[in-house]
């Protein structure tokens, strides 16, 4: 991994050529971890890749997660890896949720959705994996060629892997408690 | 061969007439091969259909690799008569549920199910598809008897090929027409039925009224009729 | 007038959508074919366009993996391919429990590796708690893990030989198979899903005759590669289906994010057991077979030699297997021994609260791969904290090289689709997780 120096060089190789993207740098468990603007992601990325001493050409994995309650709520993470020296460097993405305090309570049919540019002409990899983070946060990625539904059926409504989507599922009925006090689970 | 299906009343007298001793001569042969012809040739028929049952390949998670080592030479399937596994339903006549059922595979599931000829077997393999297994989620159906007629459940995360022959040896049986005791009758389980949750929300009186019967159990007015004693008391 | 046939996805939907409705009605309707039609030119038989489905249930298809070909004649045009089928929320369900918990749910997304999947999470978490594992712990986890990679290769080989018309290959591979996972059995308790690692070392030190059992196995596995590459090798009708079919150039495949065996039969020497190794995989000695042409025979070359490395590793790590404890001391995450429990009091607290509620992991966030036997295997665990995990996410390789099947099978004949399917090894569990 680039130690904490090197993590630090590079974040200010990517301010460089275009201010305001760097947020903030984080060296963890010997993970380099770089915390960039939405808007910057591309910008980041490219410069990663195509800088002669950087050479990040493979990413690795392309995920989202979510921070509820912390904001901003998503991030999109960049696993890269520079396949030369054998180096990852993590590019993080803090996306704010459009739809957190609004209390139109659904009135609007267009539900707010956090977005982001695609990445696919940069890592054709990101095609699939940027499909799932759109399936399970609900996270737009513009300029994706086919952003749809990957793995749950196509008119599923919710975004599954958010927090605050419930888990499912049944629960386990047990007869005793049934008889004693019926739908005891309510 | 035609077999005259007479009325019943006819049918009636002529046992009676057995039972007497009346029935003579060719009547009772008559009688007699009937009965014999009937019940020998259908069991001869069910024999046939539990030693050449053809699965359909349908494996869908796991439990298709346990499944698959079950075709192999250790667990041999073959000497049951169930080798030749059919690629399409039409000529298949058990499907073997090996795996989860996810809310998107249900429905087709269902239609591989409705393309398979009559008479057909279910065996839910595993725990996933008896009753989702590990998986109480949004992504899982929880059993595929939620909208399929499972004959036969196998426990197990994957059950053993010999589980899953053990299993099979009593959809064989349950082909046959002497289905072993299911495990209420055995272990004389009353009561223990899942109630849906119908809008209605509570079981009728009379279903708990047979549960507590079977449980043994103090019915809801005399646990109440105990508690107002004991308060008066 | 080929290209908006290509890009309609609206003939597939709607002629999908009305055979889910109406079985006997046919996928294309063909008033929709003609209408598409250019005035004056009529389509010749050669250029006609199909669209077919390869349903989620099919025999080849390694499993619930629906794929969308449009083709022309036999010549495939275009592919898309439909996952989902085995969906299990597995990502989901771990945020509700607790990080022991979490493994048994882990180790059913790529049901054939399973190890993998266990020692991702589990060294995922190591990392994030900076917990060591002694020695032994890593030479018994290695030792399982590379048994795992030839198991999974014996179910890969066997099942795409019975696609490619060589069925006698499944019942010789299953043997092998069944072999290793009574050595599964006799060292874990579990033929599949054994639930071994833990966060700390694993689960039970291994029993007595275990090694003997397993210096037999690599005893004979090396002859039994050596039957099946007799069986295969230079057989007429498998050269002519997997030689230069599905090839995808180098470049290419690293642009998609393909790892693992695929990668390495096109020429590029990756392998996360060397350049990055975990574990002990530093201390053994084992080469990475690479292939020249990337086509389905080097792909089939590739594993099978790997399977000999394989047993070259088993056997090293069973002669320098160390003596010491199988899991960490560390009692914060790691169970203490039931001797001590009726002695120390401190040892109680220590086992009621992990079997209660779980150990706690500081919050911070960790991706760690591996290399499982399809590619690189990724873990990505968030931690806030308490003791479940915030948010378990898996880079499975079969996901990721799925996005190669389209590049390798377009401008194919089906039945070379059939063989790329099968060479790509692609475990539709890790898929949909």
């Amino acid at each position: 991994m680039p130690d904490a120096p090197g993590l630090e060089l590079i974040a200010q190789g990517v301010e460089e050529g275009r201010q305001g993207t760097v947020i903030e740098t984080a060296f963890e468990h010997g993970r380099a971890t770089l915390i960039v603007h939405p808007e910057g992601v591309l910008h980041a990325l490219r410069w990663l890749r195509d800088t002669p001493e950087q050479g990040y050409t493979f990413l690795s994995s392309l995920h989202a997660a979510d921070y509820l309650p912390a904001t901003p709520r998503f991030a999109v993470h960049y696993e890269l890896l520079c396949r030369d020296r054998v180096e990852r460097i993590n590019v993080k993405a803090l996306l704010q949720d459009p739809a957190a305090g609004d209390d139109s309570n659904g009135a609007s049919p267009e539900e707010k959705l956090p977005e982001l540019d695609s990445c696919v002409a940069l890592y054709p990899t990101a095609e699939f994996q940027e499909r799932e983070a759109y399936d399970f946060f609900g996270i737009v990625f513009r300029g994706h060629p086919d952003l749809r539904r990957i793995l749950m059926p196509e008119d599923y409504v919710g975004w599954p892997q958010r927090r605050d989507f419930p888990i499912g599922g049944e629960p386990v009925l047990f007869t005793h408690n049934e008889i004693e006090t019926p739908r005891w689970f309510e | 061969m035609e077999i005259e299906r007479e009325s019943l009343r006819a049918r009636q007298l002529r046992a009676r007439d057995l039972l007497r001793g009346d029935l003579e001569g060719q009547d009772l042969e008559k009688y007699v091969e009937e009965r014999l012809l009937t019940t020998t040739l259908e069991n001869a028929l069910n024999w046939g259909r539990a030693n050449a049952l053809f699965p359909l390949t349908f494996g869908l998670a796991c439990c298709a690799i346990e499944m698959m080592s079950m075709v192999t030479s250790r667990y041999d399937i073959a000497r049951f008569g169930a080798e030749a596994f059919r690629a399409s339903p039409r000529q298949a006549d058990m499907i073997i549920l090996s795996g989860r059922v996810s809310i998107k595979m249900a429905p087709v599931v269902r239609r591989v199910y409705d393309q398979m000829l009559e008479p057909k077997w279910v065996i839910a393999m595993g725990a996933c598809s008896s009753s989702a297994g590990m998986f109480a989620n949004y992504a899982v159906v929880q059993g595929a008897d939620k909208f399929m007629p499972v004959d036969i459940h196998i426990p197990g995360c994957p059950p053993r090929p010999e589980a899953l022959l053990y299993g099979f040896n009593k959809l064989q049986k349950l082909v046959r027409g002497k289905p072993d005791l299911g495990w209420r009758q055995r272990y004389n389980a009353a009561g223990t039925e899942e109630w849906a949750r119908f809008e209605s929300g509570k079981p009728s009186p009379e279903a708990i009224e047979r549960a507590a019967v079977a449980l043994e159990m103090p019915t809801l007015e005399e646990v109440q009729r105990e508690r107002e004693r004991s308060t008066d008391a | 007038m080929a290209d908006d046939l290509l890009r309609d996805e609206e003939i597939t939907e709607r002629g999908v959508a009305r055979e889910m409705e109406d079985p006997s009605s046919s996928l294309v309707d063909s008033a929709e074919i003609i209408h598409r039609e250019p005035e004056g030119e009529g389509l010749e038989p050669e250029q006609e366009v199909l669209t077919i489905n390869m349903g989620p249930h099919h025999p080849a298809t390694h499993g619930v993996l629906r794929l969308i070909v449009t083709l022309q004649g036999e010549q495939v045009i275009d592919l898309k391919p439909v996952m989902g089928y085995l969906h299990t929320g597995i990502e989901k369900s771990c945020e509700d429990k607790s990080y022991w918990k979490v493994i048994p749910f882990v180790e059913r997304m790529d049901y054939l590796s399973y190890f993998f999947q266990m020692e991702a999470f589990c060294g995922c978490v190591e990392r994030l708690v900076e917990l060591e594992i002694p020695p032994r712990a890593k030479y018994l986890r290695v030792l399982h893990m590379e048994l795992n990679r030839i198991m999974s290769h014996l179910v890969w080989l066997g099942t795409s030989a019975l696609d490619l018309g060589a069925i006698s290959m499944f019942w010789y591979c299953f043997r092998e198979r069944d072999q290793i996972l009574d050595l599964f059995e006799m060292s874990t308790g579990q033929r599949m899903h054994t639930r071994f690692f833990q966060v700390g070392g694993v689960f039970e030190d291994i029993p007595l005759g275990f090694e003997k059992k397993v210096r037999e196995f690599c005893s004979v596995m090396p002859s039994r590669i050596d039957q099946y590459e007799a069986l295969l090798d230079r057989n007429e009708i498998f050269l002519h289906r997997t030689r230069e079919v599905g090839i995808v150039s180098r470049e290419r495949l690293l642009e998609l994010g393909v790892t693992g065996p695929l990668l390495r039969a096109a020429g590029e020497p990756w392998d996360l057991r060397k350049v990055d190794p975990c574990l002990c995989y530093g201390d053994f000695d084992f080469n990475i077979p690479v292939g020249t042409v990337g086509d389905g025979y080097d792909r089939y070359r590739v594993r099978l030699q790997e399977m000999r490395e394989s047993v070259r590793i088993i056997e090293q790590a069973l002669d320098g297997l160390p003596e010491g404890p199988w899991v960490a001391d560390d009692r914060k995450y790691v169970l203490p021994p039931r001797d001590e429990l009726s002695t120390s009091m401190e040892s109680l607290i220590h086992h009621f609260k992990l079997v209660t509620e779980g150990f706690r992991v500081p919050p911070g966030e960790l991706y760690y791969a591996i290399e499982s036997p399809r590619g690189e295997l990724g873990c990505f665990v968030v931690a806030d904290g308490s003791s479940k995990p915030a948010r378990v996410h898996f880079r499975d390789p079969s996901f990721v090289n799925l996005q190669a099947f389209r590049d390798m099978s377009v401008g194919g004949l089906i039945a070379d689709l059939i063989q790329n399917l099968a060479m790509l090894d692609p475990i539709i569990g890790g898929v949909d997780r």
